[in-house]
């Protein structure tokens, strides 16, 4: 505990300094490329029959969302005077944005990650070397995303004193689901902000993949007290619902206590936390940010769920509509896009979080796509 | 009895002027069958106190020697009922050794506190360790587990200082653990002149005894933690036994109880030899 409470203070202290968010803005514009573009994506829209508006985080310096937590986070990291950062990683796309931030900043950097992840991320590793951090591959469970928080809340305990641990998504122990979404949250402000002035008004939906759910929480956050915006996430099924293979802890799971946050998870009768499975390494985590069970629980946001092949159909269809290559992650949203145009209508607006792009992919999906034709 | 058997066993120690020496091991490692032999076994072998390791998917406190330990017993079959089952069968032979129980919250929450409280008191089990359940949100377990006398035991390491001891040991009962290093199980060793400032520290803030561990691995460790705490916690040492001897296709049962007794005489006479 007193690690995430001296977290906790030093967060709140850099919060309501406005020196810190001053050099924080200025990071975000200059070195990362923010605001990101809000795209209105003409072919998709006469596809699914709405208004769909794509907010590129992708476009961001290097390639998701994630960057844009990290930035914070290496921040208050210096303030606090640590002089180690560690992470964890699925897809690899926090992992780069955190060896990224440490490079920038000279910090040593080291990335845990599951074997399993090693293997299908192949791209991102070599990425994640390139900046000079260490990765190192963890066998332990099922050798994905938790195990990876396992070993880095490990190394954390043991190393507190000079280590500053740098958690990508909304998820882990208080403050790091608040503190990542409120530096996620330049998603959802940015988006504000185009969409009135593209449009004159608020969309009608927001659509954005969860896995932790950092981008979605950021997406939806600032619209939280619009009523007339329907929210949706979507989940990863896996293989279907139906196999219990899946990555989808509040539509197939129940609420219990993982890595000191109180949310839903995947877990067998007895407690045991179950391996998650998507064919996005991203997605691959049993639990969710305990804001979304929130914002399920009162009904503020609906979930959805995406099955690899649907992510998979979406992934090559944004690519020959649009020509962008979305990251499998942002393709289980857009395969709910159907779905979501039908209930909003022609003249519907929806702003779907395109998180990030999807080079890392092409290795690990190109004998699948083949078989979808 | 319950928290009264913690109390009972710690207070004849502290008559007899010395420390406790208090064996973990993962219930249903390697097996069930085998786990019970080991269990069986451990008071014989010098044990004054037992911690019975629930096994976790995610022990993220854990070094790789007892990650491997609850991985065995989950791959065996183990759960929670199974662990109670294990310890209602030792109370039939013995009802003098404290057995605490130290695990990871969600199982717990799982089965539901008061309902686990039930359980666990019916089982025989004395008190509870919940490694990831900081005092902050233990209220409502505390609640449960204080109604039916099991003892919630509370864990303080080398960053919880003066002001957060006291939080610590507001409603602790049984004993204190105090984790001797910054870090995971038997990783690694901090020295014992630290561990005695540390002991002294917390000593201050409650006046349950101290047990220390993490980090004892040998006989001689142990008894030099035995000279400064109440009580001497050795686990991954235990487990680690029952790796190597799984290695070999030799039965872990007599090595572990071996490596007890041995390390069960050395905190025995750690107060009169040194």
């Amino acid at each position: 505990m007193p690690p995430v409470l001296a977290l906790e203070d030093a967060y709140a202290r850099a919060k309501a300094d406005e020196a810190f968010q001053a050099e924080l803005a200025g990071y975000l514009k200059d070195y990362v490329g923010r605001p990101s573009p809000l795209y209105f994506a003409r072919r998709l829209s006469e596809h699914h029959g709405a208004k769909i508006w794509l907010k590129r985080e992708e476009l961001n310096h290097t390639g998701s969302h994630k960057i844009n937590n990290c930035m914070g986070q290496i921040l208050l990291a210096r303030r606090m005077g640590k002089t180690r950062i560690i992470a964890e990683t699925g897809a690899g796309q926090h992992g780069v944005a955190t060896a990224t931030a440490c490079a920038l900043f000279g910090l040593p950097c080291v990335v845990y990650m599951g074997a399993v992840d090693v293997e299908r991320q192949a791209p991102n590793v070599l990425r994640m070397r390139l900046l000079g951090a260490e990765v190192r591959p963890v066998e332990s469970g099922s050798a994905t995303l938790k195990d990876a928080m396992n070993e880095a809340l490990r190394d954390w305990v043991a190393n507190v004193s000079d280590t500053y641990y740098l958690i990508g998504s909304a998820a882990g122990p208080h403050p790091y689901p608040v503190m990542v979404r409120d530096f996620q949250t330049v998603i959802g402000r940015e988006t504000r902000a185009q969409i009135l002035e593209a449009e004159g008004a608020l969309p009608d939906a927001l659509v954005a993949c969860v896995g932790g759910g950092s981008n979605a929480i950021g997406l939806f956050h600032p619209f939280l007290a619009d009523d007339g915006v329907r929210l949706f996430g979507v989940e990863a099924a896996g293989e279907g619902m139906k196999s219990g293979r899946h990555a989808a802890a509040l539509s197939g799971g129940r609420p219990g206590v993982l890595h000191g946050a109180h949310s839903y998870l995947l877990q067998d009768g007895d407690g045991q936390i179950l391996e998650a499975h998507s064919i996005s390494a991203g997605l691959d985590y049993p639990g969710i940010g305990p804001e979304h069970a929130w914002l399920r629980e009162v009904g503020r946001a609906r979930y959805l769920t995406a099955t690899d092949d649907e992510a998979l159909e979406a992934f090559a269809l944004c690519a020959r509509l649009e020509g962008i290559v979305p990251a499998l992650e942002s393709a289980h949203a857009l395969a709910k896009l159907s779905e979501v145009a039908a209930e909003v209508g022609r003249d519907g607006i929806v702003v779907l979080g395109l998180s990030g792009r999807g080079d890392k992919d092409l290795a690990s999906v190109a004998p699948r796509l083949e078989r979808l034709g | 009895m319950s928290i009264a058997r913690i109390e009972a066993r710690f207070a004849a120690l502290a008559r007899e002027g010395r420390a406790a020496f208090a064996p973990y091991v993962v219930a249903g490692d390697p097996d069930a069958e085998t786990a019970w032999r080991i269990l069986e076994g451990l008071p014989g072998a010098g044990a004054d106190l037992i911690e019975l390791g629930l096994p976790f998917s995610d022990p993220m406190a854990d070094g790789p020697t007892i990650q491997r330990g609850a991985a065995r017993a989950l791959a065996a079959g183990m759960d929670t009922a199974g662990v109670l089952a294990l310890m209602h069968r030792f109370r039939t032979s013995d009802t003098s050794t404290p057995v605490v129980l130290m695990g990871y919250y969600n199982p717990i929450l799982n089965c539901g506190l008061d309902a686990f409280a039930a359980t666990a008191a019916d089982a025989g089990v004395d008190g509870l360790i919940v490694v990831d359940l900081p005092p902050e949100e233990a209220d409502p377990l505390a609640d449960a587990l204080g109604a039916r006398d099991l003892a919630l035991i509370r864990l303080a390491t080398p960053t919880t200082d003066e002001a957060r001891l006291a939080i610590v040991a507001h409603r602790s009962a049984g004993f204190v653990y105090f984790v001797s290093v910054t870090g995971v199980t038997g990783v690694k060793e901090a020295d014992a002149a630290t561990i005695a400032t540390q002991v002294a520290l917390a000593r201050a803030a409650t006046r349950l005894p101290v047990a220390v561990g993490f980090g004892i691995r040998t006989a001689q460790r142990a008894a030099e933690i035995a000279r400064i705490a109440d009580g001497v916690v050795v686990g991954s040492a235990l487990v680690e036994e029952i790796s190597q001897s799984l290695a070999l296709n030799r039965d872990p049962a007599p090595k572990v109880l071996d490596t007890v007794a041995t390390m069960a005489q050395a905190v025995r006479s750690a107060r009169t030899s040194g």
